[in-house]
């Protein structure tokens, strides 16, 4: 078990997302940053969509009840097991007694734990996402709290032995950092022109991607409010709400865009000028409030292509993630 | 039916039917909804139907191999609506809401009738007369988006929205009526209170509501309301 001693800005349990139920205004909802997510799973054993605790900002301060097998993932919140620093895209074992201390964020604003063996608790509409706002799903459907107690599931068999393996000599590789840098550091967050794209005036088409856009303060798990260059519709006509995606673009009448990600509602009614690319938005939510973004467009063809190639680096890192963690 | 089809980003599709809201294109939308969900193939992870859209989201990873991910995904749409013409909307239910109007269940019902100069009960009539369809569940869980108000009591928005307005709360924004599922902030004007449940997790279905479910608002007095409640 791992009792929380502070909570953290925004700490909540989420997996890959709810699916299935948007039909019924229940929305996706997981984790902001799916890249963290499938790597700090594999590097404790677990299934890659596991459920995870994701930190915002600020990270928990945790006391472990047991020894655990954790990773720790995505920005850097200046970490400490006992006092000692903790390694960052690593597997690691707590032992039982300790403390991880976090503090504010160096760089990134998203991170998550995993622990060997998920965290237990029961899956809502199949998903263990907390849904924060209806409050549904994770833990007791909000985000933790000083002096929570979160049940840890049973570690799987590889896991385990992972586990006697780390306790005997504790690993000392990391993910590759050039690797990590390739997906946090794209120049650009290469966009899509989205279902809209053709109502909006060719000035403003071009101000997006040649002007820089900050992220406001007013920003969340629900969307990224972008603040720069008004962008203009040639048309003032409304739009039936319609479905969105994790990473659409809306431009409400004021002109200032609008990311919406891992907590958008289901429906949409604003024009949408973009889309991000999926393999972006790792980039994208890493972003703190105050920092500026540059868009750059590109094909939904070109976005898959280099989804696919993302695809297999992943797959390559999987499959040596797990020799490494089968060696001695 | 006139259809078309447009990427949203490279993991989603919208299908997108004539831009209008009427019972006609709510039933093509469901026909074609139905032919979907029957034959959903492995990669598609979702399929969310709206007032005169279908966006249906599905995982790339399983279609890499494929020339185009979006024609297969376009390609097996197609197929689905032509299957659709030969097929029958879902069955229409009617679903009977009861409603405990004005008094501290409908705070704003005296402000909605003295903007259209009529009496409480009048507006309640009028209310309760309405033809109602649930065109599609959105914003929260279990949120009805329902057409038919009639255009006599359409009112604007409160001026200052509440801060929290409690899960069954009944309400008028413009032409829309709707019930609130769980409680959120708010600007539409409470004119009633349902004890029903709009969204019970405890319950399955844990959703009272469907798209194309006809409404029936019905008065029910305080005490029935607190009976209801227990």
């Amino acid at each position: 078990m791992i009792k929380v001693i502070e909570a953290g800005l925004l700490s909540s349990i989420q997996d890959n997302g709810r699916t299935g139920y948007q039909e019924s205004g229940v929305i996706q909802s997981g984790v902001m940053d799916t890249f963290t997510l499938r790597i700090a799973n594999t590097l404790v054993g677990n299934n890659e969509s596991e459920g995870v605790l994701e930190l915002t900002l600020t990270g928990p301060t945790l006391e472990f009840t047991e020894d655990h097998l954790i990773a720790l993932c995505g920005a850097d919140f200046s970490a400490e097991i006992d006092g000692a620093p903790a390694p960052l895209w690593r597997p690691v074992v707590v032992k039982k007694g300790s403390t991880l201390h976090m503090r504010f964020s160096k760089t990134g604003c998203r991170g998550v734990i995993a622990v060997a063996g998920g965290f237990d608790v029961p899956d809502v509409f199949g998903s263990k996402s907390t849904y924060l706002r209806a409050g549904i799903g994770g833990f007791k459907g909000r985000a933790l709290d000083k002096e929570d107690v979160l049940p840890i599931g049973d570690p799987g068999k590889e896991s385990e032995a992972t586990f006697k393996r780390a306790e005997e000599s504790p690993f000392t590789w990391s993910v590759s950092g050039a690797y990590t840098e390739s997906v946090y550091s794209p120049e650009f967050i290469r966009v899509m022109p989205g279902l809209q794209f053709d109502e909006f005036t060719e000035e403003s088409k071009r101000t997006f991607t040649n002007s820089t856009y900050k992220l406001s303060k007013q920003s969340d798990r629900m969307g990224f409010r972008m603040e720069g260059e008004p962008l203009e519709r040639t048309t003032d006509e409304d739009i039936l709400s319609e479905g969105v995606a994790f990473g659409t673009i809306q431009v409400p009448s004021d002109g200032q865009p609008i990311i919406l990600l891992a907590d958008r509602q289901t429906l949409g009614g604003y024009p949408k000028i973009g889309q991000v690319a999926s393999v972006d938005l790792p980039a994208l939510i890493q972003k703190k409030p105050g920092e500026s973004v540059r868009f750059k467009w590109i094909t939904v063809k070109e976005a898959q292509l280099l989804f696919k190639k993302r695809e297999q680096e992943w797959q390559e890192l999987k499959w040596i993630i797990n020799k490494k963690l089968k060696e001695a | 039916m006139k259809v078309s089809y447009y990427p949203l980003g490279d993991q989603a599709v919208l299908l997108e039917f004539e831009q209008e809201v009427s019972p006609e294109i709510l039933s093509d939308v469901q026909c074609v909804y139905q032919e979907i969900k029957s034959d959903a193939p492995e990669w598609l992870i979702e399929a969310v139907p709206a007032y005169a859209s279908i966006t249906v989201h599905y995982d790339l990873k399983q279609l890499l191999d494929a020339e185009s991910a979006e024609a297969v995904v376009i390609g097996f749409l197609k197929e689905k609506v032509a299957a659709s013409k030969n097929s029958d909307p879902p069955e229409q239910r009617v679903v009977r809401i009861p409603v405990c109007y004005g008094g501290e269940y409908g705070p704003d019902l005296k402000e909605v009738a003295d903007c259209h100069q009529l009496t409480p009960d009048e507006v309640v009539k009028r209310h309760t007369d309405g033809d109602y369809t649930v065109y599609m569940l959105g914003f929260a869980p279990g949120f009805p988006y329902i057409g038919g108000l009639d255009a006599s009591i359409a009112t604007p928005r409160k001026k200052n929205p509440r801060s929290a307005i409690p899960a069954g709360s009944v309400g008028i924004a413009g032409q829309q009526t709707g019930v609130y599922s769980i409680e959120t902030p708010g600007g539409w004007q409470i004119i009633g209170r349902t004890p029903e449940k709009l969204f019970d997790m405890t319950k399955n279905p844990s959703f009272l509501l469907r798209a194309g479910d006809k409404i029936e608002f019905y008065p029910i007095t305080e005490k029935e309301y607190e009976e209801w409640q227990e």
